[in-house]
């Protein structure tokens, strides 16, 4: 192969193991240009569109913010602000329905938009980023709430920053966009192919790659095409764009890596640690925004697919749009549609609801029919065929983690590299008996979380449960000193009076003294100490007398103290 | 998806590190098998297994002297769990313990509360907090759902309340598996 707008001699391919030859239904929507869609009479925009911690609202019911105001500040490191995608007025903060496979609600701004469209004010653009300095360029990203928006939805700021030790050689861009019906990535780099690049520079900028390989599956000739015009003008070095095979999964991190490099992301590990970031087209052309004109993500492409929709295509959408006004701009449903799915048929997750909002990492709406995401039926027993084996890319033994997740023994579905899966639905798709396996793997990843959350939980349990031992031992040894001590104080008295002349014996003074102390400690302990046993079902006469009891233990407890406080102080 | 499960297996490699090392800093001398066995159980101290504590429990367990099952709270994912460590076949779980109640937390009517301090002397984990004759509350980040508070309580003032699932918690569900003329004693491969 050669492309000879890279004059470059042709790039050596790698294989990744498995993977699948899918229908691409990608003609479906990408044949209109981009436009972008109507503006809502309302914005819903969630807290939490990212990977971490939840955004800490700003703003308050009856604000009036303006398009690009930031609403929500990032909490920690791991985490993203969220900003109004147009003007209007704040009429909630609250619990709403959210893209999420739960079908729960989490909490959202909702803005009432005034359709004015008012930006804030933006500090002046930047013509040379090179000049600022990195920290600088860092910040701009997590100012501008950026997260992975090929669907990981990681904050972007956090990819940015490698530690010190570590030295990226390789950036790759990923415009594989390998799932059947998604275009927004190839529309994106058909039409801002050069806004994709400016991101690209930036991230060179900031990460000082060897090289830079811009990876683009062979079915997108025309992404392909403009992605090379916009290189050529660009004058960007060491940056390749590189088309590969159409495979199922070629969109992975860890496929595309290998794919392009050849190398191994190693198991449980990340690229950064092989001197590779990986960063969605998409992603840069939000830094590029972030960075340039100091514009925050408040859009995004989305793709609106399938059967079930009249008139297929892509929309530029403000992040909190509704799923259903994009639906009707564009056509609405058709009597095909089975069911919604944000997201691919192979990654994506079932919609309870088109009452949902776009989030930065929502990149396709499906209404699929029942022949483009036909219900698997029935599963019947493994047949040990092996072909799940076969098709997966991450080289892992379904057959195996289907068994140890199926009877929940986490810990050895776990050997098997479970945590390796990237829950692609190859093994499910092949399964002669129907499987649901994908299901398996995500209830075990789920379940193995939970289960390591409440090992550290009940960890921390025992030891509040040890301290409080060991408090009430301390107590119960102070208490002892302090009645030892006045024992020697007793004795010292009886000393003082055998001194007088009246001779007693001291032995005879201590028992007696120690038959007093335990007849007040029993005292003391019928009074105060002893939890009744028999408080279920009170009546009221019994409340008042517990009242009673309680406060005569009250002023007893004083009185002791006092009692047993004088004779120290002596 | 990708990175996010790249991120999140990151995530629990960091985990299982900070664990490994606890374990190493954290380690009292003891029986080696009893701290095993107890570092399994939930802690929550709650006496279900019939015995006084998770440790009494594990050092049954340990002396062969109790089953496997017993423990309600921990479920059948703990009686694997020890299965697995012992060396010894999952068992179905105890009468008792079948029933795997929702995780709740105490919550104590404040309205009510005459602040008897019973509450305090029965939590096993000093989750409550408040003085004589003061109002009394429970952290709910420190209570382990033990019940242990309930009948001590005078005024019947607290209640158990159980944990509100969001996104946050939120976890994909077992398969309603259909292909279920499979053995289900996988685990003894
Ligand atoms: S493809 Fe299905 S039937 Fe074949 S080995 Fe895998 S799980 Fe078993
Ligand atoms: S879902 Fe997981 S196990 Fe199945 S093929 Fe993909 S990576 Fe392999
Ligand atoms: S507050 Fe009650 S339920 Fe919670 S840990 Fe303490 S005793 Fe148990
Ligand atoms: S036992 Fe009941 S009344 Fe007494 S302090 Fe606790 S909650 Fe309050």
């Amino acid at each position: 192969m050669h492309y000879p707008s890279t004059n470059r001699p042709a790039r050596k391919l790698h294989r990744f193991h498995g993977g699948l030859h899918l229908p691409d239904n990608k003609a479906q929507s990408n044949g209109r240009p981009v436009e972008p869609a109507a503006l809502p009479k309302q914005l819903t925009i969630p807290l939490q569109q990212h990977i971490g911690e939840v955004a800490h609202p700003l703003v308050s019911v009856g604000d009036r913010v303006l398009k690009g105001q930031m609403i929500a500040r990032a909490q920690g490191y791991i985490s993203a602000p969220v900003h109004a995608s147009s003007s209007g007025t704040v009429i909630e903060i609250g619990e709403q329905p959210v893209p999420h496979p739960s079908g729960l609600s989490s909490p959202c701004i909702v803005i009432e938009t005034d359709g004015l469209d008012e930006w804030v004010e933006l500090p002046e653009p930047v013509v040379h980023f090179a000049q600022l300095d990195p920290s600088e360029l860092r910040e701009r990203i997590r100012n501008a709430g950026i997260v992975g928006m090929g669907g990981a939805a990681f904050p972007t700021s956090v990819k940015v920053t490698p530690g010190p030790e570590t030295w990226i050689k390789t950036l790759v861009l990923n415009g594989a966009e390998c799932e059947p019906f998604i275009t927004c990535d190839d529309m994106l780099m058909r039409e801002q192919a050069d806004r994709v690049l400016a991101g690209v520079a930036i991230l060179q900028h900031l990460l000082e790659p060897e090289q830079t390989l811009i990876g683009i599956e062979d079915n997108k000739p025309e992404a392909i095409a403009a992605m090379n015009a916009a290189l050529e003008t660009g004058g960007l070095s060491n940056t390749e764009v590189v088309p590969i095979p159409t495979l199922y999964p070629s969109g992975g991190e860890k496929q595309l890596i290998r794919i392009l490099t050849g190398k191994e992301v190693p198991s449980h590990g990340i690229p950064a640690q092989i001197g590779i970031v990986c960063h969605n087209v998409g992603t840069a052309a939000a830094i590029a925004d972030a960075v340039l004109e100091n514009k925050p993500l408040i859009s995004r492409y989305v793709t609106i697919a399938g059967e079930g929709i009249k008139e297929p295509r892509n929309l530029e959408v403000l992040i909190g749009t509704p799923a259903s006004s994009l639906i009707g701009q564009a056509g609405g449903y058709t009597d095909a549609a089975s069911k919604l799915i944000l997201g691919g048929p192979m990654m994506g997750f079932t919609l309870h609801t088109d009452n949902v909002p776009i989030t930065k990492a929502a990149n396709c709406l499906l209404a699929a029919s029942e022949a483009e995401s036909p219900n698997p039926g029935p599963a019947s027993p493994c047949i040990r065929c092996g072909q799940c084996a076969a098709a997966c890319p991450a080289r892992l033994l379904p057959q195996q983690m289907y068994w140890y997740a199926k009877a929940k023994d986490l810990e050895k579905a776990q050997e098997y590299n479970l945590f390796d899966c990237i829950e692609c639905g190859c093994c499910s798709h092949v399964c002669p008996s129907h499987i649901p396996l994908v299901q398996y793997f995500r209830f075990a990843k789920m379940e193995s979380w939970a289960r390591e959350q409440e090992k550290r939980k009940s960890e921390h349990a025992r030891k509040r449960h040890e301290a409080r031992v060991a408090r009430l031992e301390r107590l119960e040894a102070e208490r002892k000193a302090r009645l030892s001590k006045k024992k020697a104080g007793l004795k010292k008295k009886t000393a003082a009076k055998k001194a007088g002349g009246e001779a007693k014996d001291p032995k005879k003074a201590a028992i007696e003294a120690a038959m007093k102390r335990a007849a007040e400690k029993k005292a003391k302990l019928a009074e105060e100490g002893v939890a009744p046993k028999n408080v279920e079902e009170l009546t009221e006469a019994q409340q008042k007398q517990i009242d009673q009891a309680d406060k005569r233990r009250a002023e007893a407890a004083e009185d002791t103290k006092q009692a047993t406080q004088e004779p120290e102080d002596a | 998806m990708f990175i996010a499960i790249i991120a999140l297996s990151l995530l629990a490699l960091g985990f299982g590190l900070l664990l490994g090392y606890s374990s190493i800093r954290f380690h009292v001398e003891g029986d080696p098998i009893v701290d095993k066995i107890d570092a399994l159980l939930p802690q929550t101290q709650c006496g279900q297994c019939g015995h006084p504590g998770c440790r009494p429990y594990a050092e049954s367990i340990a002396a062969g002297e109790d089953e496997i099952n017993r423990c309600p709270p921990g479920g059948e994912a703990t009686m694997i769990a020890l299965a697995d460590l012992l060396g010894k076949d999952p068992v179905p779980m105890d009468d008792e313990a079948s029933v795997e109640k929702p995780k709740a937390t105490a919550v104590i009517d404040e309205k009510e509360c005459i602040g008897c301090t019973l509450c305090i002397q029965a939590c096993p984990v000093d989750a409550i907090l408040g003085a004589a004759k003061q109002m009394h509350t429970v952290i709910m980040d420190e209570c382990t759902g033990c019940e242990l508070c309930l009948p001590p309580c005078p005024v019947e003032c607290i209640s158990m309340v159980p944990v509100k699932v969001d996104t946050g918690n939120w976890k994909w569900p077992y398969p309603d598996g259909a292909e279920t003329n499979e053995v289900t004693e996988a685990t003894a491969g």
